[in-house]
C-alpha cells in the first residue's frame, strides 16, 4: 500500500466543461439503473483529464453526481494510483516503470535522467514548473522494456539518450511518436518478425 | 514450431489493418451465428474438449468455469473481461486489445451466448488508454454492424461495456475487479460466495482473461479437435508467450504449448544474451512464479503441468530471463517492492508481511543482514501463504521462497562480503 494525501492547497471550485457534461451522462447511463456509482472511475478520470490532477472541488462533485457519499469517492481517489493528488508538469509527466523486467533492461538510467533533468525527488515540479516525474510498477509493456508513459502513450525500447531526446521533445512541443524508440514494430523482435512471415507480404 | 496457418493472432504485431474490414478478412465474424446455431451446451461442450486451460495465471479450464452458470435464474447474468494485465512481465492481452480487438468483441458474444449473458464488462487496465480507445472503437464498429446490440444479426442481444481501472494490480484479482467495476477500492471479497454465485451486483458473473475469451472463435471455428491437437495432453493449445529481460529481443509471439523453453527463446528471441550457458534463471510465468534457476532450464517445456512440477507455474507465460550478470537478490528486492506496493492492506498477513520482506530483502541486496535472517524470511514467507483473503498473498511469498530455495548461497556470499567489508572499515 502507498500512503496518499490531498494535496494542501486546493483550488476553490470544479465544474465539467458542458462536453463532458454531456460525456458524463452518456458513460453514467451505461450502467444498471440504481449501478451509477460505477462511473466513478471514468468520470474522476475525466476530471483529471480536464484539471490537469485530481482536485478536492473535483471529487465532490463527482461524489454529488453520482449520488455517492463524498468519502467513497475521497477513497477511490486515493486508491487508485493513477489519480494525481498535486499537480504535476505542464508539458508532461513522465511515470518511470521501474518494476524488474524494466529494471533488468536499465530503468534505473532513465530513474537518473529524470532526477537529472527534472527534479531529485519525484512528485515534484521542475523548477519552471513544465515537467515532473515519478516511479510507477509494471506497465504492461514489458518485452519493450524499459519505458516510460507520458499522459495516454508509452515511450519503449529507451536508453537515457532516448529519454533525455523525448524530454527535449516534450520541451519544444514536437514529442516523438509514441512507442519503440528504436523503431521496431510494437512487440514483434527487432529486426523483423519470426513468424507470420507469408502474411506480412499480403 | 507452431505453423503459421495454426496461429490464431494473425495481425499480433499490428502490420495489418485492426479493424472491422481488416478482421473480417482475417477471418474474425465469419458465420458467427453458426456457432451460436451449436446451442448453448454445445458451445460448452466444445471448448471443454479443446482442452483450453485459462490464460489469466491459474489455467482453470475455461468450458467447465462457463458451466457453473446457474441455467434458469430470475438475475441477470454477466460476463465480465479481465484486461487488467498487471503482472509483471505480462503484455499480450494489450497486443490483442491494440491489433485485433474484434476476436475479443467476437469472443463476447460466443461466451456470452454460452452463459446465457446479455451483458460483458471489459475491464481494461487504466495505463492502457490507447489499447481501451481501439478496443472501444472495435466495439462501436460491432454495434453499427448489428454484429453486436439489440436486435442483432446473431438473434442474441448483447451489450458490451469497456470499462477501466486507474492504477492497481490487485484489481486484476477477480472479486477486487467486481468491486472496483461497482465503484468501490478494489479490495478482494471473501470466497465463497463465487463469482458464479454472486458476483457483479449480486449476480452470476465469470470473469475470464483477455486472451482466454479471444481465442474462442476460432476454436469454434476450427474444433475442438484442432486446437487439442496442438501442445501437449492437459496442456493443449497456442499460447501467446511474453519473452522480457536478458534476451537478445524481447518479444511477444504465439507458440504451442508445451515448447522447449530454449527453443522459444532461440527461435524468437535471439537467444540468451551472450549465449545459453550464460543463463542465471528464469521467471516463467511473470513475477509471482518462483523462479527456475538455468540447470533446470536445459529440458523444460512451456507448460502448465512440467512447471506445476518444478513448484513453479505458467501464470500468464510472461517469461523474464536473467543473465548471469544479474543481481538476483536486487531483483527479487524489486519484485517484493511491488507486492508491497500493490497489496491491498485489508488482511495483516499480506499488509505487514510484504512490507517486512522487501526491507529484509533490500539490506540482504546489500549483504547487510544476518545469515540466521535467511531462515526467517522463509518462515515468513510461509505465515503469510494460506493466511490471506486472496492470492496476493502466495504472489508475493512464492517468488521470494523460489529465491532462497535456489539461491541461498548468493545472499550469504553477499552478507559476508558485507561483514568483511565493515570489518576492515572498522579495523
Ligand atoms: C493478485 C492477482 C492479480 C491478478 N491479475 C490478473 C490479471 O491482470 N489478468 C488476469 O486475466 N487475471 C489475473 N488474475 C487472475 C484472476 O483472478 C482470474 O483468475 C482470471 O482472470 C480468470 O481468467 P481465466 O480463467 O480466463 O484465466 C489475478 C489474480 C490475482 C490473485
Ligand atoms: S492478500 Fe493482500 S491484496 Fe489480497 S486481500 Fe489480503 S491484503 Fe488485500
Ligand atoms: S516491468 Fe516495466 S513494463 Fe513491465
Amino acid at each position: 500500500m502507498s500512503v496518499r494525501r490531498l494535496n494542501p492547497e486546493q483550488p476553490k471550485s470544479f465544474v465539467f466543461s458542458p462536453e463532458n457534461l454531456e460525456w458524463a451522462k452518456q458513460t453514467i447511463a451505461k450502467y444498471p439503473p440504481g449501478k451509477q456509482a460505477s462511473a466513478v472511475i471514468p468520470l474522476l478520470w475525466r476530471a483529471q483529464e480536464q484539471e490537469g490532477w485530481c482536485t478536492e472541488p473535483a471529487i465532490r462533485y463527482v461524489a454529488e453526481m453520482l449520488g455517492m457519499a463524498t468519502i467513497r469517492v475521497l477513497e477511490v481517489a486515493t486508491f487508485y494510483t493513477m489519480f494525481q493528488l498535486s499537480p504535476v508538469g505542464k508539458k508532461a509527466h513522465i511515470q518511470v516503470c521501474g518494476t524488474t523486467p524494466c529494471m533488468l533492461r536499465g530503468s534505473e538510467g532513465l530513474i537518473e535522467t529524470c532526477k537529472k533533468r527534472i527534479h531529485p525527488e519525484q512528485h515534484h515540479l521542475s523548477a519552471d514548473g513544465n515537467f515532473s516525474w515519478e516511479e510507477v510498477e509494471c506497465l504492461g509493456s514489458c518485452a519493450n522494456a524499459p519505458m516510460v508513459q507520458i499522459f495516454k502513450d508509452t515511450y519503449e525500447d529507451l536508453t537515457p539518450e532516448l529519454l533525455e531526446a523525448v524530454i527535449d521533445g516534450f520541451a519544444k512541443g514536437t514529442p516523438p511518436l509514441p512507442g519503440s524508440q528504436i523503431g521496431r514494430q510494437a512487440s514483434c523482435p527487432a529486426g523483423g518478425p519470426t513468424t507470420l512471415k507469408d502474411l506480412e507480404k499480403t | 514450431m507452431l505453423a503459421d496457418k495454426d496461429r490464431i493472432f494473425t495481425n499480433l504485431y499490428g502490420f495489418h489493418d485492426w479493424r472491422l474490414k481488416g478482421a473480417r478478412a482475417r477471418g474474425a465474424w465469419a458465420d458467427t451465428k453458426a456457432i451460436l446455431d451449436k446451442g448453448q451446451d454445445g458451445i460448452i461442450n466444445e471448448i471443454k474438449a479443446s482442452g483450453l486451460r485459462g490464460r489469466g495465471g491459474a489455467g482453470f479450464p475455461t468450458g467447465l468455469k462457463w458451466s457453473f452458470m446457474p441455467k434458469a435464474d430470475p438475475r441477470p447474468s454477466y460476463l465480465v473481461v479481465n484486461a487488467d494485465e498487471s503482472e509483471p512481465g505480462s503484455c499480450k492481452d494489450r497486443e490483442i486489445m491494440r491489433h485485433d480487438p474484434h476476436l475479443l468483441v467476437e469472443g463476447c458474444l460466443v461466451a456470452c451466448f454460452a452463459m446465457r449473458a446479455h451483458a460483458a464488462y471489459i475491464y481494461v487496465r487504466g495505463e492502457f488508454i490507447r489499447e481501451r480507445e481501439r478496443l472501444q472503437a472495435a466495439v462501436d464498429e460491432a454495434y453499427a454492424e448489428k454484429l453486436i446490440g439489440r436486435n442483432n444479426i446473431h438473434g442474441w442481444d448483447l451489450d458490451i461495456i469497456v470499462h477501466h481501472g486507474a492504477g492497481a494490480y490487485i484489481c486484476g484479482e477477480e472479486t477486487a475487479m467486481l468491486e472496483s467495476l461497482e465503484g468501490k477500492k478494489g479490495q478482494p471479497r471473501l470466497k465463497p460466495p463465487f463469482p458464479a454465485g454472486a458476483g457483479l451486483y449480486g449476480a452470476p458473473t465469470t470473469v475470464n482473461n483477455v486472451e482466454s475469451i479471444a481465442v474462442t472463435p476460432t476454436i469454434m471455428r476450427r474444433g475442438a479437435t484442432w486446437f487439442a491437437g496442438i501442445g501437449k495432453p492437459n496442456n493443449t493449445g497456442t499460447k501467446l508467450f511474453q519473452i522480457s529481460g536478458h534476451v537478445e529481443r524481447p518479444c511477444v509471439v504465439e507458440e504451442e504449448m508445451g515448447i522447449p523453453l530454449r527453443e522459444l527463446l532461440e527461435r524468437h528471441a535471439g537467444g540468451v544474451r551472450g549465449g545459453w550457458d550464460n543463463l542465471m534463471a528464469v521467471i516463467p510465468g511473470g513475477s509471482s512464479m518462483p523462479l527456475i534457476p538455468a540447470a533446470q532450464c536445459q529440458d523444460l517445456t512451456m507448460d502448465f503441468d512440467s512447471l506445476s512440477k518444478l513448484k513453479s507455474g505458467m501464470g500468464t507465460a510472461a517469461i523474464i530471463v536473467m543473465d548471469k550478470s544479474t543481481d538476483i537478490v536486487k531483483a527479487f528486492a524489486r519484485i517484493a517492492y511491488f507486492y508491497k506496493h500493490e497489496s491491498c492492506g485489508q488482511c495483516t498477513p499480506c499488509r505487514e508481511g510484504t512490507g517486512w520482506m522487501w526491507r529484509v530483502l533490500d539490506r540482504m541486496a546489500k549483504g547487510n543482514a544476518d545469515k540466521s535472517e535467511i531462515d526467517l524470511l522463509f518462515d515468513v514467507t510461509k505465515q503469510i501463504e494460506g493466511h490471506t483473503i486472496c492470492a496476493l498473498g502466495e504472489a508475493a511469498a512464492w517468488p521470494v521462497q523460489g529465491l532462497i530455495r535456489n539461491f541461498r548461497h548468493e545472499i550469504e556470499a553477499r552478507i559476508d562480503q558485507y561483514h568483511a567489508a565493515h570489518k576492515v572499515a572498522a579495523e
